[in-house]
């Protein structure tokens, strides 16, 4: 940098930001929402700042404000963005586009869709730089193949002459974090870049975040929901709710010191108490020997699966997307009969196909969904939906639903006057609670939970796991927990079952499964699983015996 | 080009041809097994049961349907379309000339309307939600409320009648001089134009904006890039396949507004043929046009998947 | 919920004139001064105080005309759509819930049918047929119901995978509950805003056949006749063939901007939060 002027220690500096957005609401005037509140912060140069809080905290909408960006139609009303000793929105539009690209990239959460499928990977990573001046075509590309090989990408002389559908999601996500770097810029807005990876593919591509960003010295915001991936890579955090700063300090300080209610909320979310039950002398629901696939003659999706349920008890099934654990349940349920095998209940074997099974299977056997605003009908009041299995099950009419439609709300912590509206009107929380609560009406042995807390904010997923386990003890259901979540596992299950393409690699009571010695595919799970202590990404990745599937 | 694109195209190629097939025993079936009997329709209701039955036989209606269908086919397939029965007259040598015409009009309708229509379109993405794009939509609103005959009359009253600038009815013959020729189709045209205009500007419109909504446009703009090369670099290649959609959808839309235009105009073309014939009962006439009309129908239909299989990059680079 | 204000002006001025079309089509011969067929001065007399909108190519009123002509398209074009909206709703919803060889079956034969374009297809077949109403909206109503079965297919498929559906199948409901009251509700609204669009293409399919002279037969007219009897007017400068040309346009549009209206609004009320 010898012949410049030095640039200022302090990169960034925000200023009493404040964001607002124009709502629409159905059937109202449109009306002006604050996403922001005058939220202050500043960051030197080389250092990275972890940004956390559950969906509507402002934390991406902060992050963009760093490159003077809205997005649709999000506007900075107030307050002042320091970039370079200089305040960016009196910059101007051209002002602005000249530091995009130059002094501030972007990584995006889905590098698939934010790659144009119609050019080549190369093209796009060495544009910044070119449209910027900062180097000929020749030094661009030859920085970019560094990169690349830097973030261990495989053959990295020839991948960027490959297109983006031709690349897996977790390489991708690298080669878009080598895109950003290789305009060298100041500062780098990381967007949970690694939340839609599988676990195992998140902690390699964490890695090589981590390194490229300690070997090229630039400065970075990290936006996540996950505080234990935050305090991998960041030298202070900031936690954020409603668009207001709650807590701001060091990582080891957030993580082990938590100064705010809210904060150590977030810190000891997983810590849920739940011993383990023996199993019982005999299961109520055996899978024996079960292989299923889609369509006739598809690949096996299920291979010689073999479980049991116990009553009252949690029978955790984990695995990565793809390993087949999602289809166990639709062969459980009836939805895929399966080619080979059975599933026998009270001792007697069930009908493979859902049109065979008569009504009081149906009941026993009940079903939560991960996405809960999907799984009820739009157009019915939280009422009907609970309503139904009462009038479909046991015929009840009237007063006597209505009673029973209360209790089941009072079970779920909401009020009866939930009763009216519908599911629109409530939050993600809530649905789900609906959900439960519909699936409870019906008084089954079972219920099987599809990755039924991963769509929601940890807080929230830990009260519906808290719940979900006093109703167990309540009622002695049992569940089918489904989920790519160990943590969730270590705090409900009674036992587990680990999935693998399709098949079960390891199978027993919770103590068991989750004591050494492992095979080598549960401990890649296990040691992917982030840790909120510093510098357990470096133990991890030293520690693994086998690639994840990613790579 | 990689073998997968010429698998997919020779697919589609393949299916147009079987569904052309499908579709002349469809237009076949629904001229013969419906009531109504070509030898009473020519003779009318006076006709005697001998003359009528002499004449079923000549005209080989009493073969069985089948029979029937593949010798109509077998003509069609070596050219031969039948003679009309109306005026005796061979279909083929009829068509010729209209067919043509009929091509003439239809080019120079599509030759304004395509440039026009995605010129406007990208305007109005341009300034969305301003009042270029107002009034587009508002123009779309109307095209798709119209009846072409209004527009058409509309045309007529004012260019032909009260300003006397354009003839109100396109006069075409053989050798006319092309200029002469150029101002006898310009109404019809302008109709034709008119009728598919505004869609095929919403509809482009729509297929920028869907691409504007991508990810990889917060991309490019998040480079520095400035509006004009996001458009250019990032944009255009990925609209190209939905616009190719677009405007071969629209051609489709002509090929109907033709035959009504050339009533309204009455210009000799396919269109008035087949109304005429139409109005005659003249089965043979009406059902070589009508398969002449559903084949350019679907080839424009396969040319339109081809041109959105060709312009994927995810089909062009197989993993 | 349906607060007048609330109503944008479009549509305010959509349901207006639609009302009056219906209005003028019910009560025809309250409120037309003369009779349809009713020969009442010389041949295409200008607009006057006794003939409001002046006398067609035969001399008669061309106001009592239009009104007249207004009851027989849109007598038309209703049932004609209430044909094509019942049969191909139903069957695109069995369709979609059956699945299975019902629906490949179905779906291969509207392919085929869309691949010959409507107007021309239309022609085909009224070539044999006999010009009859009856005939013009069977051909009308089972050309159309292509398209009404292609979108409430898709619409039924969509909602078919979701999560509550497969809920409602587990928990063992039968077929008619899962159409009627799973899919349905939630399928309404792009179905009402389809069913206005697929009226004004049968109004729009109805003049086009009767302007070709293959539609309503005389002395009867629909406006698309009346266009066809006044057009020959239109190359001396007289106007009349226009004015059943826009009532039309006018009606098209009406109904066009009241569909545009209900499909915003209750796609809006579907939205929810997320």
């Amino acid at each position: 940098m010898a012949g410049t002027e030095p640039k200022p220690e302090l990169l960034l500096d925000i200023r009493k930001l404040r964001i607002e957005a124009t709502v629409f609401p159905p059937g109202e005037a449109p009306k002006n929402i604050v996403l922001v509140h005058d939220v202050s912060l500043s960051l030197k140069r080389g250092k990275v700042l972890g940004l956390i809080g559950e969906s509507g905290a402002g934390k991406s909408t902060i992050g963009l404000s760093a490159m003077g960006y809205g997005r649709g139609g999000v506007r900075i009303t107030g307050g002042e963005v320091v970039l370079n000793g200089r305040d960016i929105m009196k910059a101007g539009k051209r002002g602005i586009r000249r530091l995009r690209g130059k002094e501030v990239c972007y990584v995006a959460q889905s590098a698939a869709a934010a790659f144009n499928p119609a050019h080549k990977l190369m093209d796009q990573v060495i544009e910044a730089s070119l449209e910027h001046g900062t180097g000929t075509r020749a030094q661009a590309e030859k920085r970019a193949i560094e990169l690349f090989r830097k973030l261990s990408l495989p053959d990295p002389e020839n991948i960027g002459e490959r297109y983006p559908h031709q690349v897996s999601g977790g390489q991708l996500q690298r080669v878009m974090t080598a895109m950003a770097l290789c305009s060298e810029p100041d500062l780098i807005v990381f967007d949970e870049p690694t939340t839609a990876l599988d676990v195992t593919t998140q902690i390699d591509v964490l890695a090589a975040i981590k390194d490229a960003i300690r070997d090229t010295g630039v400065a970075a915001l990290y936006i996540t929901h996950d505080l234990a991936v935050v305090a991998q890579v960041s030298d202070e955090i900031m936690v954020l709710r409603h668009g207001r700063l709650v807590e701001w300090g060091g990582t080891q300080q957030i993580i082990k010191e938590p100064r705010q209610e809210y904060t150590n909320a977030l810190v000891s979310v997983h810590e849920i108490t739940h011993d383990e039950q023996s199993p019982g002398e005999a299961p109520f629901l055996s899978v024996k020997n079960v292989t299923a696939a889609y369509g006739t003659g598809g690949p096996k999706v299920l291979k010689d699966v073999s479980v049991d349920i116990y009553p009252g008890q949690t029978l955790a099934v984990v695995g990565e997307s793809g390993s087949g654990k999602s289809t166990l349940a639709r062969a459980i349920t009836g939805l895929l009969p399966p080619e080979k095998g059975t599933v026998t209940f009270d001792g007697r074997p069930l009908a493979n196909r859902l049109a065979d099974r008569p009504k009081e299977d149906l009941r026993q056997l009940q079903m939560i969904y991960q996405m809960a605003d999907v799984a009820m009908n739009p157009r019915q009041t939280v009422g009907t939906i609970i309503g139904r299995p009462l009038e479909f099950y046991f015929n009840m009419r009237g007063a006597e639903r209505d009673r029973r439609i209360a209790e089941l709300l009072d079970k779920i912590e909401m009020g009866k006057g939930f009763s009216d509206r519908y599911p629109a009107e409530l939050s993600g929380g809530q649905k789900q609670r609906v959900c439960i609560a519909r699936s409870l009406a019906a008084k089954p042995k079972l219920i099987i939970c599809d990755e039924v807390t991963s769509a929601l904010d940890p807080l929230v997923a830990n009260g519906i796991l808290k719940l979900l386990l006093g109703l167990q003890k309540e009622e002695q259901v049992a569940y089918l927990f489904i989920t790519h979540d160990l943590a969730t596992v270590k705090s409900i299950a009674d036992s587990i079952a680990v999935m693998y393409r399709g098949e079960v690699v390891r199978y027993g009571p919770k103590s068991k499964v989750l004591a050494p010695p492992f095979d080598d595919y549960t401990d890649l799970l296990l040691s992917s699983v982030p840790e909120m202590e510093i510098g357990w990404l470096e133990k991890a990745i030293k520690g693994r015996r086998m690639e994840s599937a990613g790579n | 080009m990689s073998s997968p694109i010429l698998k997919l195209v020779a697919q589609r190629i393949a299916l147009g041809v079987v569904l052309l097939l499908a579709v002349s025993v469809l237009i076949f079936a629904g001229t013969q097994i419906l009531p109504g009997d070509v030898a009473q329709s020519i003779l009318g209701q006076s006709a005697t049961p001998e003359s009528l039955a002499n004449l079923r036989a000549e005209l080989g209606l009493n073969d069985p349907a089948y029979v029937r269908y593949f010798n109509w086919l077998g003509g069609i397939l070596t050219g031969d379309l039948g003679t009309a029965l109306s005026s005796g007259q061979d279909i083929a040598t009829s068509i010729g000339g209209r067919l043509w015409n009929t091509l003439f009009l239809a080019f120079w309708a599509a030759a304004v309307s395509i440039p026009l229509a995605i010129g406007l379109g990208l305007l109005a993405v341009r300034y969305r939600n301003g009042w270029v794009d107002k009034l587009i939509s508002g123009l779309a609103l109307a095209s798709t409320s119209f009846p072409e005959f209004f527009i058409g009359y509309l045309l007529v009253y004012f260019f032909a009648v009260q300003w006397q600038i354009f003839p109100g009815i396109s006069t075409v013959y053989d050798g006319m001089p092309f200029l002469d020729r150029m101002q006898a189709i310009a109404l019809p045209a302008a109709v034709l134009t008119l009728v598919v205009l505004a869609h095929m500007m919403r509809m482009t419109r729509a297929a920028i904006l869907n691409v504007m909504q991508s990810a990889y446009i917060e991309t490019a703009e998040l480079k520095g890039l400035s509006a004009i090369d996001v458009i250019r670099r990032h944009a255009f290649p990925n609209a190209i396949a939905p616009i190719i959609n677009v405007v071969m959808l629209n051609l489709a839309f002509l090929i109907v507004g033709v035959v009504v235009v050339e009533v309204i105009f009455v210009y000799p073309g396919m269109g008035q043929y087949l109304v005429d014939h139409v109005a005659k009962r003249d089965v043979p006439v009406v059902q070589a046009v009508g398969l002449i009309f559903a084949a350019v129908y679907i080839t424009l239909n396969i040319v339109a998947d081809i041109g959105a299989i060709v312009a994927n990059p995810r089909l062009r680079h197989p993993k | 919920m349906l607060n007048i204000r609330r109503i944008p002006i479009p549509a305010l001025v959509g349901l207006v004139l639609t009302a009056l079309f219906l209005f003028a089509a019910i009560f025809a011969p309250l409120i037309a001064p003369y009779g349809n067929g009713q020969i009442v001065g010389s041949v295409w007399e200008p607009a006057s105080a006794d003939y409001l909108l002046g006398t067609d190519n035969l001399g008669r009123d061309l106001l009592s005309r239009m009104i007249y002509g207004a009851r027989i398209t849109i007598f038309i074009a209703v049932m004609a759509t209430a044909l094509s909206f019942s049969l191909g709703a139903i069957l695109g919803f069995t369709a979609a819930v059956l699945g299975g060889w019902f629906d490949t079956l179905m779906s291969r034969f509207v392919d085929l049918l869309m691949a010959i374009p409507t107007l021309i297809f239309g022609l085909v077949v009224l070539s044999v047929l006999p010009s009859t109403l009856v005939t013009l909206i069977m051909v009308m109503g089972l050309l159309d119901s292509t398209r009404v079965y292609r979108l409430s297919r898709a619409v039924a498929v969509d909602i078919n995978v979701m999560d509550f559906v497969e809920a409602a199948k587990l928990r063992g409901e039968g077929t008619i509950w899962i159409i009627f009251r799973e899919i349905l509700p939630n399928a309404l609204s792009p179905l009402i805003s389809e069913l206005g669009l697929r009226f004004i293409y049968a109004v729009l399919f109805l003049s086009a056949l009767s302007f070709l002279g293959l539609g309503v037969q005389p002395p009867d007219a629909d406006w698309g006749g009346m266009v066809k009897e006044n057009k020959d007017g239109i190359v001396f400068g007289i106007p009349a063939a226009l004015i059943p040309a826009a009532a039309i346009a006018a009606l098209a549009i009406s109904v066009n901007l009241v569909a545009d209206w209900i499909l915003n609004r209750t796609t809006s009320l579907k939205g929810g939060r997320g």
